[in-house]
Formats: C-alpha cells, structure tokens, sequence
C-alpha cells in the first residue's frame, strides 16, 4: 500500500513537471530569456576563469592606449574605445561578471532573510507576525535605490558593501510574498498533521512548507535579479559603484557621460547590455509565474 | 469608520517611529567618519573637532543623540553638517520643484499604465496583450539613466532644443504664459522619462485586477443579460478593478522618489533627490537623516490618505 502510494505521487509529480515544462517551453518570448540568461552567465563564468589565468581576450581591459582614444565601433574594437583608449567590448564582458555576481549574491542575502521573516511571520501569525509585518511597511516607506545609496556611500563602496547592502534592503517584497503563501499552507491538511504528529515548528517549515513555496520563492529571485543588476548600475553611474579601474556596465556609462555628445557607444552599448539583461530576467520570471499559476 | 481612522492613525504614528528609528541607524551605525574634512587632517586641532563634535551632539550616545536629533528636526533646529543651514528650510526651499516634477510624473503613470493596463486585459491572450506585456516589461528594465543620456543627446544635439534646468536662461520672456510654456516643457521630459517604470508597474498591477474581476460571477451575469461586451468591460469590471490603483497610488510614490536622485542630476533639476545626491557626496549626516525621514513621513501620509479613500470606496475594508 504504502509503495504503491508513493509510486502514484511520484508519477503524479513528474507529470506535472512534464507539464509546466511543457507550457515553459511553447513560449517563445520565455525561451529567447532563458537562452540570453544562460549565455549571460556562461560569458560571466568564462570572463571569470580565462582572467584568473591570465588570458585576456578579446584585449585587456585595462590596458590603456592614449593614441587610440574615443575610437568609435570599428573592426579593431568592436565596440570603440573610452576616453584612455580602452577597448569597451573588453570592459564590458567583465562588466558582465560584476553585473551576474551582484544580481546573483544580493538576492541570495535577500531571499535568505526574506524567507526566514517571512515563512516565521506567516507560521507563527498573531503578536509577532503583526510586529514583522508593521517593520516590512515602515522598510517600504522608504525611497530604496535612495536607502541603498545613503548606506553604500557612508559604508564606503566595494562589491562585497554594495551586495548586502542591496540584500538588507530589498528583501521586504520577498518576505510579504511568502508570508502570504504560508498563510494559505497553514491552512492544509498535511501541515495539520504533521503538527498533530508533533513535528517541531521549524522542522515543520524547512521540510514540509518551504518546498511547497518553492515556485513562489524561485520567481521572487528571479525577479529580484534585475532589480539588484538595475540598483548596482544606478549606483555605478552616481560613482558609488564597484570602483575603476574594475569595469562594470555602469561605471563605463559614468565614465562615458563626459563625452556623451562625441563618444555616444559608451553610452549606448553598456545601456543596451543592461536593458538587454534585465528584461531577460523580468520576462523570464513572468513566463514562469504564468506556467506555475 | 471613525474607528477604523483611529486605528490607522496609531499605526502611522507607530510606523513613523520605526521609520525614524531606520533613518537615525543607517545613517549613524555605518562606520566611517562624520567629519567633513576627514579623520586625520592635520591641520584641524584637538579643540576644533571636539566643538564639532559638541555642536552636532556627536559627543553624546547613540539613544540621546536620537532623541536630539528628533527634537531638533521637529523645533526645525537641525543644521547641515556642510553650511550650518537649517536643514528643514534647504529641503522646503527644495520641495516645490520636487512635488511639481513627481506629480507630473504620478499623472503620466497613472494615466498611460492605466491605459495600457486595459488594453492589455482588453486582449487578454492575444498578442495584443504579449506586445503590451513586452512593453511594459520593457519599460521595467530600461535603465533611466541610459534613456536620459540618449534623449538628451537626440534633443541637444541634433535638434538643438535646450531642456536642462527649470527653464531656459539668458532669454527674456514676452509674457508670463511664455515662461509658463517654457517651464513646462522643462518639467515634460524629465517627468516623463520617471514615470516610465512606475507606469508599466501600473499597467501591470491593473491588468492582473482586471482579468480577476472578469472571472467573477458578476460579469457572467452581466453576459447572460445580453449587455454589449464593452458595456460590461467598461462598466463593470473597470470600476471593480480600479480599487487596487488606489493602494498602487502609495506604492508609486517611495519608487518616483528614488527615480528623482538619478533624474534630477542629468537634468539639472533643483529637486530634493539632486540635494540628497549632494548630501550623500558630502556625508552630510544630518541632511541624510532628515532627507530619509521626510521622504518616508510623506509616503506614509499618502499611504495614509490612501488607506482612507480605500475605506471610503470599499466599506468592507473598514471591518478588517
């Protein structure tokens, strides 16, 4: 009985599995994010390891040429020079590793705090959920790109200080979401008996109610990358980024915005890389939260 | 109702103090040195920074430099730690430019995410709908800055029309009404470029209202009827689905001011995110404290006013 139960649930979820995958992928837009999201973090992970031996391709971006200054996109650099001669497309593709790093990172700090506030708030309910719930609204009333650049700039700029300041702040929407959620799973019969069977309360949510959350918890993340990669570039061109010479798609536009009237591609292409790169994401996040609903 | 106001009143008055209390922290708990000249500038004497520390209470502990601070930003005694102005009056002299360019900014977004929020629930499914959901996601993630730099560049350098500032100088303007013209034009794009993300956010959130008041039984009614679709898209579900706008209203707000920070700077427009941008180069702690606080008090008064209004339009919500 008891396997033969187990092996109807388990056809049962890859089903579903099947299915959702089976929705996921009829969508073209979705598919089209999903490829860009990848390559993206395949360019980040690449960039990452041929620099760590030493192989700068297609140039290093560093490496400044004062004869070959403001050079516009051409077969030698495919994207034109800065203003001290660096090659963008070279700055830009580590760019991309900064910009995957922060996305990735600042969300893991927000979802882990928002998670925990949030599945305690929702689980516990009464006089501490209201406590958690009341400080969630006062952290909303902030402006919070304006919050995040007070802290980062008292705290003084680094990638590590723009990371968790990013997840300190941002995590409020994340923590209201699955707050919601574990209302609604508190509610069902499995967690009743699971309490009734005198499962201790956080054992009751880590392994029974946070994987029924998953869909919830995977799309916040989603759709709170672009919004870290959108603040970190924010912050880049307001000069609180992560600091030159370290190239990010943000502090090349604030390098570039100097020269913008002669010098548009270090305007343009760094901008296009980010809108390119968040849209991905929001879509992505939006194909999925389609299929799971 | 009345005791529904009372009962949001104590809660703002008990997010006010969470929100003062966020404001202090962040800004005095970061490490780093107050001082506007630096940690160890020889040249500034013992005696020198220690009236500097006196005079902005900076010698006392934390909890009681809290509760002088709130004393003196409410007596209006607060100084900028950079002219010694009071703060309370660089941030009013500030506020007019401000609320006009963020309520400029409000119009456009409400009007433009409503508009596209019915027309893609209008063509739900179709590609209607996917183009006006691309849009709007489109409008999400486009960096504003970026699309500031490639309008100004579009506008001043191949059609040479002067947008920077408040209003064009060195030009003596026939009339009022001529002046008027030339401000508004000043305060269009700026207004406009911040209310883009703000509108898709619109957009959506009424899109998602939209197609759940159609699946209710009420419109199904409104079917067997016979009404004309339109009637009952317009009539019926529209109103029904406008009351989440109301709540969205307060959730714009905190988003159109973070936009400013950035906007305000490339336009050169004299609003209260340009001296937050200055105050955040400046470490100017006062400024920074009093900047947070303000902003996040007048978000949570609209939140208010919009809790209220939502009170009024749906009387269930009083009894929650």
């Amino acid at each position: 009985m008891e396997q033969k139960k187990d092996y109807y649930q388990d056809a049962l979820l890859k089903n579903h599995g099947k299915s959702l995958c089976y929705h996921f992928f009829r969508n073209p837009v979705a598919l089209i994010a999903l490829i860009i999201v990848l390559f993206l973090a395949l360019v980040a992970a690449a960039v990452s390891i041929l620099s760590y031996y030493g192989i700068e391709w297609p140039m290093n971006p560093n490496e400044t040429h004062l004869n070959a200054r403001l050079l516009p996109p051409g077969l030698e650099h495919w994207i034109g020079t800065d203003h001290l001669g660096r090659d963008v497309f070279s700055r830009m593709l580590h760019g991309t590793s900064i910009s995957m790093t922060v996305g990735f990172t600042a969300v893991a700090v927000s979802l882990s705090i928002g998670v925990s506030i949030g599945s305690v708030a929702g689980y516990c309910g009464g006089k501490l959920d209201q406590i958690l719930m009341r400080s969630v609204d006062a952290l909303l009333c902030f402006p919070t790109f304006f919050l995040i650049l007070t802290a980062v700039a008292l705290l003084g700029p680094s990638l590590i200080n723009i990371i968790v300041v990013i997840g300190l702040i941002s995590w409020t929407g994340t923590a209201r979401l699955v707050r919601a959620e574990f209302l609604t799973l508190r509610e069902t019969e499995y967690v009743y008996a699971a309490r009734i069977l005198g499962q201790r309360w956080w054992k009751l949510i880590i392994k029974h109610m946070l994987p029924n959350a998953a869909a919830v918890i995977l799309i916040t993340a989603i759709l709170g990358i672009p919004e870290a990669i959108l603040a970190e570039a924010g912050l880049s061109f307001l000069g609180f980024g992560v600091q030159p010479p370290q190239a990010t798609w943000g502090n090349i536009i604030a390098d570039g915005k100097n020269y913008f009237l002669d010098a548009w591609w270090l305007i343009f292409f760094p901008g296009l890389a980010i809108l390119i790169t968040a849209l991905s994401f929001y879509l992505l996040g939006d194909a999925l939260r389609e299929v799971t609903e | 109702m009345l005791s529904f106001i009372l009962r949001r009143l104590g809660l703002a008055f008990f997010l006010l103090f969470v929100i003062s209390l966020i404001s202090f922290f962040i800004v005095t708990l970061t490490p780093g040195s107050p001082y506007p000249w630096g940690e160890m500038n020889p040249k500034i004497s013992p005696e020198l920074k220690e009236a500097f520390r006196k005079k902005f209470h900076l010698d006392r502990p934390l909890p009681v430099q809290y509760c002088l601070m709130l004393h003196d930003l409410f007596t209006g005694k607060l100084r900028s730690m950079k002219d010694e102005l009071p703060v309370l009056r660089k941030i009013l002299d500030r506020l007019p430019a401000s609320l006009r360019l963020n309520i400029t900014a409000m119009l456009f977004s409400l009007s433009c995410g409503t508009l596209l929020g019915i027309y893609g629930a209008r063509h739900a499914g179709h590609w209607h709908d996917l183009l006006s959901s691309f849009l709007a996601f489109l409008l999400i993630a486009l960096p504003s800055f970026w699309i500031s730099y490639l309008v100004v560049i579009g506008l001043v350098k191949h059609v040479g029309i002067p947008i920077l500032g408040t209003q064009s100088y060195g030009i003596d303007f026939p009339n009022e009404f001529s002046r008027w013209l030339d401000q508004t034009w000043h305060l269009m794009l700026p207004a406009l470029i911040l209310s883009l993300g703000a509108l898709a956010i619109q957009s959506r959130y009424l899109r998602a209202s939209m197609i759940e008041t159609l699946r209710e039984h009420y419109i199904l009614t409104a079917q067997a009827k016979g009404l004309s679709s339109s009637a009952i898209f317009y009539k019926h579900a529209l109103r029904n689905s406008l009351r989440p706008l109301i709540t969205g209203i307060g959730m714009l707000l905190p988003s159109l001011i973070s936009g400013t920070v950035i906007i305000e700077s490339i336009f050169a427009y004299p609003g209260m995110g340009q001296l937050g941008y200055q105050a955040v180069l400046e470490r100017d702690y006062p400024m920074l404290v009093a900047l947070n606080f303000i902003v996040a008090a007048l978000v949570l008064i609209g939140n208010f006013i919009s809790d209220l209004l939502y009170a009024v339009v749906d009387p269930r919500v009083r009894l929650e």
